[in-house]
Formats: C-alpha cells, sequence, structure tokens
C-alpha cells in the first residue's frame, strides 16, 4: 500500500508486448494450473497468477496480463481492472529491490519522515521511482504492522526495524553495490524482487527456518511475565489439559505478592475447581441464558449493525 | 500493581523455534484438536460462545454467535475465511503472532472448521510480509504432514484442506466483504450487505470470516473450557488479547493482558512515556478509533467502557504520542491514508477523504481560513454513516476526536504551520535536522 503520486521519471525497461516464448509459456501454463487447483473457483488464482507473472518479468507486463487473461478466459480489460486495483502490483518494471519507507503517521513520527527525505535525496529518487542502475525502487508505504518497531523500512517486504537516516542510507549502498542484506525479522538474506513475488504467488522457497522467531519488542510482553513470575490462569486439570509442567518457569519472589490473574474479574474460578468441558455442570451443558442464545431476529438485528462496523 | 498479563498465545513465542510444529507440540499443542474432535461439533460452536470471546479484529462481534449465524447444512459448502490482513495503521499483533507461533492459527482453523462444517478454509495474508508468508506456508505444509489436514484427520473421518492467499496491497480488503471479494479474483471492494458473509459470502456460500487472533485463541477454549477463559478479563470482554505499545513509550511491544486492563497500567509495564516526556495522546485501538488524551489512562481498555469513553477498542493498537507531536500533523497523515486506500466505490468516502485532505494539508501547512474547522466538521458529518463501509467512518474518527480535544491546534492552522509550532525533530526518536520546513512553505504567515 504505497502512496500514490505520479512518477516524472521512469526507468526504461522491457515493454514485453510480445509474449512469452513456447518455452516460458509452457512453464508459467504448468506453474498457473497448481495455483488454479487451490481454489474451488479458478478465478481465485488471479491475484497469485498476477504475483506470477511479476516473478517472471518484474513488472505486470501487458504480456502477463495477456496470459492471466488467457489462461482464466478472462478478458485482458477485466485482468488489468484488478493488477490496477492493488498497490504491488508494478506498472512498469520494478528495481530488484522495492525500498518502502513507512510514513504512516506513527513511524513519520518517529523518523520516518527524515529517513524518507535523506533515502530520496541519496537516491536522486521519488515514489515508486527506481535508480538508474535498477537495483532500487524507492516508495512511500503505508502501515506494515511493525509500529512497535518503529521506524520501519521494508526491503522486498522484509523488515529492518528501528532505522535512522544514517541506517537506511547504508542499507541503500548495500543493496546498490549488490551484496547481500538481512533483515531484522526475515530469511538470512533479502531475495530479488522477482523471487519475492514467486514465493508470493505460493511457490514456497524453502527459508522458511531461517530468521528469528521474534524481535525484542514482540517479546517484552512475555519477558516481563517471566520476570514478575505472571501466567495466565492454569488449564482445569493442570499438565493434563495443558503443557508439561517442566516446561512452566519457576514463579520468582513477585508471584507470591501480586494479586491474582486478571484481578478484574469478579466471579473467577478457581482453575482446579472449573468443571471439565462436558462434565456435569460444565460449559457444554449449561441452559441457554447467554446472549448468544436470544432469539434469531435480534442476533440478525445486532449483527447488521455490528458488521456494519466491522472492519 | 492490579492487573498482570496472562501470557497464552504469547507463552511460546520465546522458545527455540517457536515457530514449528515441534516447539508447538511441545509445549500443549494439538491437544485442543485432540479435544474437539471427541465433541460433537456443535458443542464446541457453544464452547465458544460461552466462552464469551468476541472478535479481536476491531468490531468485537461474539465470534460463536458468528458461527451460529450459518444456516443449516445443505450438503454443499461452508467456508471460513481468516482475515490476515493486518493493515489498520497502528496494529501490529497478528503478523509478529504469525511469524512467531503460526500454528496457533492452524489448530484454531482447523478446530473452527470443525465446529462449523468447512471443508476447505482460506487464510488471506496481506502480500507486504514475506516471511509471514513462508512461516504459514511451512506451518500448512507441517500440519498436513503430521496428519493435521488432510483426509480423515486423527482417524476422526474429518477432512479439511487450508489454502494460503496473499493479498496485494489494499488496506480495503481488511474489510471482510471486500476480503471475499478478493479472495474471489476481482477488485477488493465492500459488497452490499445483507446478505451478511454468513449466508452468502465466499463463492456465494455460507461463509465465516475471523481475525487472526480470534481463530487463534480457540484452541485455548477448547483446552481450558469456557470457565476458564472467562476467569480473565471483565464480564462482557472476556478473555486474554495482544496490547500492542508504539510511539514514545519506553518499551513499546507486544504485551498479553486481560481485557479491561488500563492504559496506565500497561505504560507502568512498558516503562512509561519515554524520559522527559508526557502523553498527549494516544488511540485505543488504531486509527480509526477515536483518539484519547491524559484523561483515559484509568479507562478499562475492555469494550464497554472504550465505548462509553467515545471511542472503540478496535484492534487494541495502543499508539502513543507525546507532548511533541503536533496532533493536527499525525491526523493529515492519517487522512492521507484513508484518501489513498479509499476504493472508490461509494462517493462520501472516495470524495469525502479527498476533500478533507485537501483542508487538512492547508491547516498543516498554517494557511487554513476560519472557516476549516467547521468545514471538517461539516464533510465528516456527510461521511460519518453513509459510507458503504467502515473505512469512510474510520476516516472521521481520529479528525472529529482531535478536534475535540485540540481545537486550538487546528485554529492555530490558520496561521502557523504544525512544523513551527511542534519542529518534527523534536519528536523523532533520533537527532536530524529537517531539510524542507513548512514555515519556508507556508511562506508569510510563518
Amino acid at each position: 500500500m504505497s502512496v500514490e503520486q505520479v512518477p516524472e521519471a521512469r526507468t526504461p525497461g522491457q515493454t514485453h508486448r510480445t509474449g512469452y516464448d513456447d518455452e516460458t509459456r509452457a512453464r508459467l501454463a504448468a506453474d498457473a494450473a497448481q495455483i488454479r487447483a487451490r481454489y474451488p473457483q479458478e478465478r481465485s488464482a488471479l491475484l497469485p497468477m498476477l504475483h506470477l507473472v511479476q516473478s517472471e518479468d518484474g513488472y505486470v507486463s501487458p504480456r502477463g496480463i495477456a496470459f492471466c487473461a488467457a489462461e482464466l478466459g478472462l478478458t485482458t480489460a477485466e485482468v488489468s481492472a484488478v493488477a490496477t486495483f492493488y498497490t504491488q502490483y508494478k506498472r512498469h518494471p520494478n528495481g530488484t529491490y522495492t525500498v518502502g519507507v513507512c510514513t504512516n503517521t506513527l513511524c513519520a513520527i518517529m523518523g520516518g519522515d527524515a529517513i524518507w527525505e535523506e533515502l530520496s535525496d541519496h537516491l536522486g529518487v521519488g515514489h515508486d521511482e527506481t535508480t538508474d542502475d535498477g537495483a532500487i525502487t524507492l516508495e512511500r508505504v503505508e502501515c506494515n504492522a511493525a509500529c512497535d518497531y518503529a521506524p520501519v523500512v521494508m526491503v522486498n517486504w522484509e523488515f529492518f526495524d528501528n532505522q535512522t537516516p544514517d541506517s537506511a542510507v547504508a542499507l541503500a549502498d548495500e543493496l546498490q553495490a549488490g551484496r547481500p542484506v538481512t533483515p531484522t525479522r526475515g530469511a538470512d538474506s533479502v531475495c530479488t524482487f522477482k523471487e519475492m513475488s514467486r514465493v508470493l504467488a505460493g511457490f514456497g522457497d524453502g527459508r522458511a527456518d531461517e530468521g528469528v522467531g521474534a524481535g525484542e519488542p514482540t517479546l517484552r510482553g512475555i519477558a516481563l511475565a517471566r520476570q514478575e513470575g505472571w501466567e495466565a490462569p492454569p488449564f482445569p486439570g493442570g499438565a493434563e489439559a495443558g503443557k508439561p509442567v517442566a516446561e512452566r518457569p519457576v514463579a520468582s519472589e513477585a508471584s507470591t505478592t501480586t494479586p491474582a490473574r486478571g484481578t478484574r474479574t469478579t466471579k473467577a474460578v478457581g482453575g482446579s475447581h472449573a468443571p471439565k468441558p462436558g462434565a456435569e455442570q460444565s460449559s457444554a451443558e449449561r441452559p441457554a441464558t447467554t446472549a448468544g442464545d436470544v432469539s434469531p431476529e435480534q442476533q440478525q438485528t445486532k449483527q447488521q449493525s455490528d458488521d456494519a462496523k466491522e472492519s | 500493581m492490579a492487573t498482570t498479563l496472562t501470557p497464552v498465545l504469547t507463552d511460546i513465542w520465546d522458545k527455540d523455534r517457536s515457530w514449528t510444529l515441534r516447539t508447538y507440540e511441545a509445549n500443549g499443542g494439538y491437544r485442543g484438536l485432540r479435544r474437539a474432535l471427541a465433541m460433537q461439533a456443535g458443542d464446541v460452536v457453544t464452547m465458544v460462545k460461552d466462552s464469551g470471546l468476541r472478535g479481536r479484529g476491531g468490531a468485537g462481534f461474539p465470534t460463536g454467535m458468528k458461527w451460529g449465524f450459518l444456516p443449516a447444512p445443505d450438503g454443499g459448502p461452508r467456508y471460513l475465511v481468516v482475515n490476515a490482513d493486518e493493515s489498520e495503521p497502528g496494529t501490529c499483533k497478528d503478523i509478529p503472532l504469525m511469524i512467531a507461533s503460526p500454528q496457533h492459527l492452524i489448530e484454531g482453523m482447523i478446530i473452527t472448521s470443525y465446529a462449523i462444517g468447512c471443508r476447505h478454509a482460506f487464510v488471506y495474508v496481506r502480500g507486504e510480509v514475506l516471511h509471514v508468508y513462508r512461516r504459514l506456508l511451512k506451518s500448512i505444509e507441517e500440519a498436513y504432514a503430521a496428519g493435521y489436514l488432510g483426509t480423515n484427520i486423527l482417524g476422526s473421518g474429518f477432512d479439511l484442506d487450508i489454502t494460503l492467499h496473499s493479498g496485494a496491497g489494499a488496506y480495503i480488503c481488511g474489510e471482510e466483504t471486500a476480503l471475499l471479494d478478493s479472495l474471489e479474483g476481482l477488485r477488493g471492494q465492500p459488497r452490499l450487505k445483507p446478505p451478511f458473509p454468513a449466508v452468502a459470502g465466499l463463492y456465494a456460500r455460507p461463509t465465516v470470516v475471523n481475525n487472526v487472533e480470534s481463530i487463534a485463541s480457540v484452541p485455548g477454549i477448547v483446552v481450558g473450557g469456557a470457565d476458564w477463559f472467562k476467569q480473565m478479563g471483565t464480564e462482557r470482554s472476556t478473555g486474554h488479547g495482544l496490547f500492542s505499545l508504539s510511539g514514545h513509550v519506553t518499551r513499546p511491544g507486544q504485551y498479553e493482558a486481560p481485557l479491561g486492563i488500563t492504559l496506565r497500567e500497561l505504560l507502568d509495564m512498558a516503562g512509561g512515556i519515554r524520559e522527559g516526556h508526557e502523553l498527549k495522546f494516544w488511540t485505543p485501538g488504531g486509527s480509526s478509533t477515536p483518539i484519547f488524551t491524559a484523561e483515559h489512562l484509568d479507562v478499562p481498555l475492555d469494550y464497554e467502557s472504550v465505548g462509553a469513553a467515545g471511542s472503540m477498542l478496535g484492534t487494541r493498537a495502543l499508539q502513543i504520542f507525546d507532548e511533541t507531536t503536533s496532533v493536527v500533523r499525525a491526523v493529515t497523515r492519517w487522512t492521507e491514508f484513508y484518501k489513498h486506500e479509499s476504493c472508490g466505490k461509494c462517493t462520501p468516502c472516495r470524495e469525502g477523504t479527498y476533500w478533507l485532505l485537501q483542508v487538512l494539508q492547508r491547516l498543516e501547512a498554517g494557511r487554513g481560513t476560519s472557516a476549516d474547522i467547521d468545514l471538517l466538521l461539516d464533510l465528516c458529518d456527510n461521511i460519518l454513516g453513509r459510507a458503504f463501509c467502515a473505512l469512510g467512518d474510520g476516516a472521521t474518527s481520529p479528525i472529529t476526536s482531535a478536534i475535540q480535544y485540540f481545537r486550538d491546534e487546528f485554529e492555530a492552522g490558520t496561521h502557523t504551520p504544525a512544523d513551527v509550532l511542534f519542529p518534527p525533530e523534536r519528536s523523532s526518536l533520533f537527532a536530524y535536522t529537517p531539510r524542507r520546513s513548512g514555515a519556508q512553505l507556508a511562506g508569510v504567515h510563518a
């Protein structure tokens, strides 16, 4: 979701108006068949197929649009209508790396605007423009769900957390020099735009086990809980129902002085005294009394008003 | 401290290779599925209803009730679609969850599918998180290999396939009917409701659309039971939730706590506002929820209390801004976002967000007119409740609430640029010298 502006300079690239050669077309058609097989209705394959086209041509090329249309029995206008709706589908050849600076409010204020200014000046390109060497397409991107790591820069949609203008420039220099860069949270190195597009088309690259499970901010809550000895209420039946006892950390001193977990609850049921599901007095056998058990008409009315606000 | 953290989903995030099936199973994973498969499907629905679990994607609609809306089986397919299109500004809980422990989601999907009679479930994940896609793909493969997916799951006779689907950059696809259109290979634009997805959703079949965290919470409910879940939270906002602190806070991050915890308590845990500064305003649940100020520090963060205080719990995306921050700048930037992400289907949102931005940009530049605040409020009044989906409503929330609490800053926008009143280098987390100043742009008024 990059911010739209009309680009002033575009990198001259292949226009790909001539169609794929037989070998390429056969290979893409085999991929497309695999994609279609994932869905009950084949039109659902269009979004992944557009990623597939980008994995071949580095953007949604005219021949790629024609290919998708032919494969799915659509017109090229129908395919173009979809391709132009989504910002990840590029309408002109993309650089090897998309460098996206988050300039949504939170990141912008934490320093994203400064990073954007620095990078844009350093690279000499604006939003959705590509450096002359074809290495970097620079974008202003919207919130990428890493606000606790602000300011954030994405390279081919891998996370580079807690950036500064200097670190972002150094990152761009490495990319332009053709040296591998390592995201904060992601694979061991950033792949190319085409390689990334192939993964998004649903073809794994075997790199899921690379990188960390979480960064420090992600773990701050659980680290604090370990330190303080805070736990969620135990499952009824203890280790039988939940995790092995040995896995539980030893509660620290603090836990003995801490009130019960979730103390706002006024009618907390002691964990070990709670009935087992399916047993007598368990929730599965209780009479219809909650809001979920009211009449269908009331439920429908409630859902209409609530769903109207749902996002 | 009155309330403590209650790690349930986060409990394995700090384990070695937490994202693997092996680690998940070693920490109690898939016990919920085994228990569910031994129950009647309807009893699983009842259990989730009784737990009081409400949608963690923002609207807070009771999850079990949503499942219960599906019409009686007619022999045709029914679908579960997980909304993993996390894009609401400030919201950053589902993405780390799926990087750290994707199996929570997969197990939840299998249990949910069993409960609602679904044989083919989908995850719609936004396209801008490559490693999340890799981890989900791998975890689905691992679940197939272990017999948790495919045919005759764990010898129960229950069959399920999961398809992972990547979006391509569109905030609107987080709206559930736009998501369904996108999943069908169309432009992601919302549908008119009714019919609701429960009646005519994906491919016009009965469909449940749930948020990642909602579904990931299901295995724990099945293992622990509804009463276990209700030990956490408040009477009407039960259970645990991820609270995401970001911005001008000493230790931003994910804090899993019972619903009803307060920002004051969370800030204590997170080391408070960054040193030498004080809280100015914050969002309780993303940019689409009206902002709060320091006077709301003790509002219990549950659906009812936040609503009663004039905002919405939303996604518990607590974006914290200190006194150095220009509220006009913040709101203008959010409005740029809504204008950019408006899908264009309905006039109030498409045109309204465009004009809102025109007015806000001149206020930010210190070139507003004395009529601009009323103009903004009038525009908001013509969008709120008149847009096709919640995006339009959400676009008005930051504006009307910011004018309510900080009207003087908007009035200052008639003569002084925001970055003169609030130099941006004072807000950033590192020192720098701005290259382009709004004062220069604004010219004579500065």
